[in-house]
């Protein structure tokens, strides 16, 4: 096994971010791979409450690198995935606490032994996304439909071409269809014409994201979910699969039904 | 020992330390840099460095080690200075600035003393946020240029792509200087001292042309003639 390394970012916080890692991380890992997520967020981390590991934490990624406990005893398995770890990001040091070489250092002692290395970028272009992005084969940029996450997901695919990781891939992430249809939010043709690279998944907006992430249960272990369907999607893309793209547009809501059992649509 | 310093001089600015470069290969040179920090980490401890390269191409990979290098060692890589072009651009690309406080008395090395041979930069690529192309004559580029990015030309500054951005041409107060772009559409556009509404502008993408005609910015639809 080779792990790839996988570094998720976006330059604006809020985006969600972790809320992708812990998705596609479950993904992975419910369709067999194995995968270790890493908390980059040194100061302020976040993967472990989402991921629903916070209490299982007592070494993280800077005790590793400070030489006071092995890299396996950092890697919390996940409570009902066994194919699945977390290292944790430091809660009380900051960013300066890594090196970019310290991040390599450790992706590649994983590598041997997984199929995805998954890193939660911290929000910024400074320090903390340089050790994300420091031992990454592949970048996701992941973005809102709104203008001011464009604008930063436009300058982080810069700095990712100007450092020459190649061909980034975008998720939009929080797509709302009905919006688009109005013309009150952005389209995704809109944003893929102006950062012009590949996209590997759009994800709708949908409530049950953020319940899952305070339960600590991502959404793409809910089937009906239809973020989680985006997220196991990127997933499979991850994985080299050809997975058409979802239809937004398909709401399922009870009018739709009502419309269709009426032959309307 | 004498052999290193003959590589590289180091002296104290009032906002960092500058370093200036030998013609010597890169490769020997960085070591010899960071050899000497070693030796004296006190002394290089939480600096900013910039960096007089002088006529050396230097590429992004090449920079990129260096800052990860000295970053491990507690210092900012913050300028690079440089006779080429192409090693200003890398600065730019990754954010360095490429002119530090006193500016260099070479500030006339690329125009060429023949008029009618004024040099002209090349960017092959999207400009995307966060660019910043300065240049001391005109500017091409072959993509986009994002909002957020921006060009300052002394010359004129043409675009085949979209232009979203912020653009100022005529930077030194030359009038003739024009900016043209398939999809015209800047944030900010600027000729000369004469600053444009650009918000007419923006409500059609279309090809067009700005200049200065009486003191004012005009913006022109482009027709085949």
């Amino acid at each position: 096994m080779t792990a790839q390394v996988v570094t998720i970012s976006s330059g604006k916080g809020g985006v969600g971010k972790t809320t992708a890692v812990a998705n596609i991380a479950f993904a992975l890992a419910a369709s067999g791979s194995k995968v270790v997520c890493i908390d980059g967020d040194i100061g302020l981390r976040n993967l472990d409450v989402v991921m629903g590991l916070e209490n299982r934490i007592v070494y993280d990624i800077v005790d590793v690198i400070e030489g006071r406990c092995k890299l396996r005893q950092a890697m919390i398995r996940d409570k009902h995935l066994p194919e699945l770890y977390l290292i944790p990001a430091a809660q009380t040091r900051d960013k300066n606490a890594v090196s970019p070489s310290d991040m390599k250092r450790i992706c590649d002692e994983i590598r041997p032994d997984a199929d995805f290395v998954l890193i939660d970028s911290p929000a910024g272009i400074e320090r903390g996304f340089r050790n994300a992005i420091a031992a990454a084969d592949r970048v996701l940029v992941i973005t809102n439909p709104e203008v001011s996450a464009v604008r930063d997901a436009d300058r982080v695919i810069g700095i990712l071409e100007a450092e020459e990781k190649h061909s980034p891939a975008l998720i939009l992430n929080r797509l709302n269809p009905d919006l688009v249809k109005q013309h009150d939010m952005l389209s995704a043709e809109d944003v893929l014409d102006l950062l012009g690279i590949k996209l590997i998944g759009i994800v709708p907006e949908d409530e049950s994201v953020i319940v899952g992430s305070n339960r600590g249960v991502p959404v793409s272990q809910d089937p009906k979910s239809r973020a989680g369907q985006a997220f196991r999607n990127i997933a499979h893309r991850l994985k080299g699969e050809d997975v058409p793209f979802m239809d937004l547009d398909k709401q399922g809501g009870l009018w739709d039904r009502i419309q269709k059992m009426a032959g309307r649509r | 020992m004498n052999d290193l310093h003959s590589l590289i001089q180091i002296k104290g600015l009032r906002d960092g330390l500058l370093v200036s470069l030998s013609e010597a290969p890169w490769a020997d040179q960085q070591s010899a840099l960071l050899t000497q920090m070693d030796e004296q980490p006190s002394f290089f401890q939480g600096a900013r460095l910039a960096l007089d390269v002088g006529t050396q191409i230097l590429h992004v990979n090449e920079v990129v080690d260096l800052r990860d290098q000295l970053s491990e060692r507690n210092v900012v890589l913050w300028a690079i200075l440089s006779e080429s072009p192409i090693t200003e651009q890398t600065a730019q690309l990754l954010g360095l600035a490429t002119r530090i406080s006193k500016p260099r008395p070479e500030e006339t090395r690329f125009a060429s003393s023949d008029p009618n041979e004024e040099t002209a930069l090349f960017i092959n690529k999207t400009l995307r946020s966060g660019t910043r192309i300065e240049f001391p004559g005109h500017v091409v580029v072959l993509g986009d240029v994002n909002p957020g990015a921006e060009i300052i030309a002394v010359g004129s500054i043409i675009i085949w792509g979209r232009l979203r951005g912020a653009v100022h041409a005529g930077s030194n107060g030359d009038k003739s200087a024009k900016v043209c772009a398939l999809d015209f559409a800047p944030m900010q556009l600027r000729i000369a001292k004469e600053a444009a509404n650009v918000n007419d502008a923006r409500e059609t993408a279309s090809p067009r042309m700005a200049f200065i005609r009486d003191e004012r910015v005009v913006i022109e639809s482009w027709k085949p003639s």
